[in-house]
């Protein structure tokens, strides 16, 4: 990885040296700090709100009424296989920012962010199971595999999945806690590079056996699908999908700006100073133990919120989504678009799942030797991604 | 129409001119009424008379005649009875290997009847191995005898058994009062039951253990090239796997190979597998090296996502070349079948092979890393890169040297485990978390910590699956190996030294 050329200059160390302020502990807040709601919103520059109205114009207003205004046959008319791979695709993007806080900035590659992604998917799903209620294939009380497995009663872990905020509550919390557990303890035995990513793709693993037993109680091999609706509304009708569509693109862009907020933050320049030099970090004061599990529970979340917006608009969520080549796939969108930037991982992501729509249609024998050749030509020639080509064509300072 | 001559056995009777069988029975196989038939077929193994199997064999296919010249038809009961009376009359075989499976089929099914037939084979049984066998049997046939003696004598000759039906049935006899009022003999029952109990625990206990060491043997296989190249050059080779999928294949091709051109030698492709899928994975992780790899060097991270792509290229390329669907690697001959180590658990001939051909693979490491200079060099790098480089280890040439051999031990790894797991495009995928995992508790670039831990995580991932199922078992692995990184971050054998980190 090249040398990022960051200053630290203005770092403060932790501990007695700024006792001088008159204030224990307030060595991290500084006396005229504006309210964290105002920094959140000017962390971001012009040009990226602009960028941001943009696509909030056409993902809010335009395709939306393109999709439900302009009847079908008018050549104007926006299909609702665009808006459901629209949604599709940022939802990805969501998890690829994600994956860009830890990779791109804290230098922690983990290759099992398909787990968070799918325990999301899998909270979000048991809601939506519950809610076919009684339209089932055998018209019982119980999600039909449960009836197929003969079981008479929920499980204790299905207990409250009707409720809808229950569910967002769990999609919230399961995912950033499971993430805050095994971090907890990688990170305090100083597991990190390679170990880690490993061991990441092991817990991704095991889970993926766990979830396709059938003893597990979700749905086993073939996971959730045949979803009805979302509190009562159908769920393939336009005005749902164009809803879930407008939630997806509203949460990536509150994703990018929360990026933007943390990495422009004091917290995300000791990030970028554990990523390039971690014992200096160290040294000066720092226990990376909280700011990597911080970032690191941080980002599970945001996969899980993507996760849980990703599968009413596909309709299923099987284990499959758990496997490594999954998991390693969110990484290549990263490296494609350009780590350590929060436009890159929104590009790659698209750029990507564009491309293999497109092959896996066109030439389905030859999209894996696409895939690899694209893993091997990405790192060995295009280290910052199209971003880093496109600033490096421009001139201008990376 | 009753009275009825057979033919076929007529002729069979003066041919071999021998006037052993009852011309009488022979007749009554051919009667109306299944009762008798079956009499007859009874009497015929009784007989113990080799002729008796010929007859009965055509009764039961249908080509023997009646004295009209009709088919003799019967029905699934006299069959049946058919089946267990050529067993019995087996027994008296000349061939040993017929005896040892005509008894083994007999001691699925004992009734009492047969008691003296069996009193009979044991008499005229030379072999010490199939006398065993129907000294069992004929204890079971005798253990509802009338007379206690006789009981006692089979409760107690039962105690040599392996097997678990034999171990409830001891049981049951001991608790069932009203079927033996002999306390004696109900008490020489239940000392026979714990024996028999032992028995089959200890068979469990080899079974689990072998099982393990060879699940272990085929992990040392897959992890001792991974330990190599993580040691020397610090990075993962994602397409390690896939480069046991090369050995596999090259094992496949030299099969395709020996039928085609060498037919009478297909028992010994094996053997020539061994060196063709080590120079096969070989050169294709030293190209690997050379064009990928070495690019990456310092970007540990970045080398992790290229060899990623580089095992799905290799993965797609053998559906490519050799289709999707797995394709069939035989046994050679010599390699099948098992050694019976007791009657109710059988060693596979091929997992020794392997734990036999990990063990040798190793100590060629060993001799390599250890008596040779380019082994000093490899370990020299291992230990301290810098170091090695200015006292002029030529470490870039180690590099790939170490690169090739790690993928060459990964293909002698496929051919091994082309003999007992199925040979497909994505055999290798599963490999690679596995091979990591016995790297990380073995200790990097250290041999004895990789071996002890692929033993001793196949010998425990074994032992899990017998409580839990593979699934928990696989997890429950997982678990133990995060944990114990947690108390030994270096592995179980940490190399000693300073180190820097980053």
């Amino acid at each position: 990885m090249a040398p990022h050329a960051r200053k630290f200059g203005s770092l403060p160390p932790t501990g007695g040296a700024h006792v001088s302020l008159g204030r224990p502990g307030g060595d991290m807040t500084m006396p005229n700090r504006a309210p964290f709601i105002i920094r959140f919103f000017t962390a971001m520059p012009k040009t990226g709100w602009l960028g941001l109205s943009a696509f909030a114009a056409l993902a809010l207003v335009l395709l939306p009424a393109l999709h439900l205004l302009v009847p079908e046959g008018n050549p104007l008319h926006v299909s609702g296989y665009v808006i459901t791979v629209g949604g599709k695709i940022m939802c990805y993007a969501i998890v690829a920012v994600a994956m860009d806080l830890i990779w791109g900035y804290a230098g922690i590659l983990s290759l099992g962010h398909g787990l968070f992604f799918a325990l999301g998917g899998y909270c979000f799903g048991q809601y939506l199971m519950r809610q076919i209620g009684h339209d089932g294939a055998y018209h019982a009380d119980l999600p039909d595999f449960m009836v197929f497995l003969d079981w008479k009663s929920l499980p204790w872990y299905w207990v409250g999945s009707d409720s809808f905020a229950f569910a967002l509550i769990k999609v919230l919390v399961l995912p950033a806690l499971v993430a805050l557990i095994f971090g907890f303890f990688a990170f305090r035995s100083r597991i990190k590079g390679v170990y880690f990513s490993i061991i990441t793709q092991a817990l991704t693993f095991a889970a993926m056996l766990l979830f396709f037993r059938n003893e597990t109680g979700f749905g086993g091999n073939n996971g959730f699908t045949d979803f009805k609706r979302i509190l009562g509304y159908g769920i393939t009708t336009p005005g749902m999908r164009v809803t879930l569509f407008g939630l997806s693109a509203v949460a990536l862009m509150l994703t990018l700006l929360l990026g933007r907020y943390l990495t422009t933050s004091k917290f995300g320049r000791v990030l970028t100073a554990i990523r390039d030099a971690e014992s200096r970090v160290m040294f000066i004061g720092y226990n990376p133990l909280h700011y990597k599990l911080a970032i690191w529970t941080l980002s599970a979340m945001l996969c899980g919120i993507a996760g849980a917006l990703y599968v009413p608009q596909v309709g299923i969520i099987n284990p499959g989504e758990m496997s490594a080549a999954n998991s390693i796939e969110i990484a290549i969108w990263v490296a494609v678009g350009g780590r350590a930037t929060l436009i890159g991982p929104v590009i790659g992501a698209a750029v990507v799942n564009l491309s293999k729509s497109f092959f896996t249609q066109a030439f389905p024998d030859y999209w894996l030797f696409f895939l690899g050749a694209l893993f091997v030509a990405v790192t060995l020639w295009l280290p910052d991604g199209v971003v880093g080509l496109w600033r490096k064509l421009r001139g201008s300072k990376a | 129409m009753k009275h009825v001559l057979v033919a076929l056995i007529l002729a069979c009777l003066t041919l071999c001119a021998s006037a052993a069988l009852d011309p009488l029975l022979v007749r009554q196989l051919a009667a109306e009424d299944s009762d008798e038939k079956i009499a007859a077929i009874e009497a015929l193994a009784k007989s113990g008379d080799p002729e008796a199997v010929a007859i009965l064999k055509q009764l039961d296919e249908g080509t023997l005649k009646d004295e009209q010249g009709e088919d003799i038809t019967i029905n699934n009961r006299v069959r049946g009875k058919i089946a267990e009376a050529m067993a019995a009359l087996r027994l008296f075989d000349p061939d040993k290997g017929a005896r040892l499976v005509a008894v083994k089929e007999l001691l699925a099914n004992i009734d009492p009847g047969m008691a003296p037939m069996l009193a009979k084979a044991r008499e005229h049984e030379g072999e010490p191995s199939i006398k065993a066998l129907l000294d069992q049997a004929y204890a079971l046939a005798t253990i509802r005898a009338a007379d206690p003696a006789a009981r006692l004598a089979a409760v107690k000759a039962l105690a040599t058994s392996g097997d678990a039906n034999v171990r409830t049935l001891l049981l049951d006899y001991y608790w069932n009062k009203t079927a033996e009022p002999d306390l004696a003999i109900r008490r020489a029952a239940f000392a026979s039951y714990l024996e028999v109990q032992q028995r089959i625990e200890i068979a469990d206990l080899v079974g689990k253990v072998f099982s393990g060491l060879s699940l272990g043997s085929i992990l040392l296989l897959a992890a001792l090239g991974l330990a190599i190249t993580y040691g020397v050059m610090g990075v993962i080779n994602m397409a390690h796997g896939e480069l046991l999928m090369i050995g596999a294949y090259a094992t496949y091709a030299m099969q395709g190979l020996f039928r085609a051109h060498l037919p009478g030698y297909v028992d010994w492709y094996v053997l020539a597998a061994v060196p063709v899928a080590f120079f096969a994975a070989a050169t294709v992780g030293i190209l690997l090296e050379r064009t990928v790899i070495r690019r990456l060097y310092g970007r540990p991270l970045e080398t992790l996502l290229a060899t990623w792509g580089l095992s799905l290229i290799l993965i797609q390329a053998a559906r490519v070349f050799f289709g999707a669907q797995n394709v069939e690697v035989a046994n050679p001959t010599w390699m099948s079948g098992g050694i019976e180590v007791l009657p109710s658990i059988v060693l596979p001939l091929n997992r020794i092979v392997i734990i036999g051909f990990s063990l040798f693979v190793l100590s060629l490491v060993w001799v390599l890393m250890n008596k040779t200079r380019v082994g000093l060099f490899v370990r020299a790098v291992t230990q301290n890169r810098p170091m090695a480089g200015c006292v002029g280890v030529p470490t870039s040439r180690v590099d790939t040297l170490a690169f090739g051999l790690g993928a060459g031990i990964a293909g002698l790894g496929g051919v091994a485990l082309s003999q007992i797991a199925n040979v497909g495009p994505d055999m290798g995928q599963g490999y690679i978390v596995d091979s990591f995992l016995v790297v990380v508790v073995g200790g990097v670039g250290q041999l004895a910590g990789a071996v002890w831990a692929a033993l001793g995580l196949g010998v425990i991932a074994k032992f899990l699956e017998g409580w839990t199922g593979a699934v928990i078992a696989k997890i429950a692995v997982l678990v133990f190996v995060i944990i114990f990184i947690q108390k030994r971050p270096q592995g179980i054998f940490a190399l000693k030294g300073r180190f820097v980190e980053n």
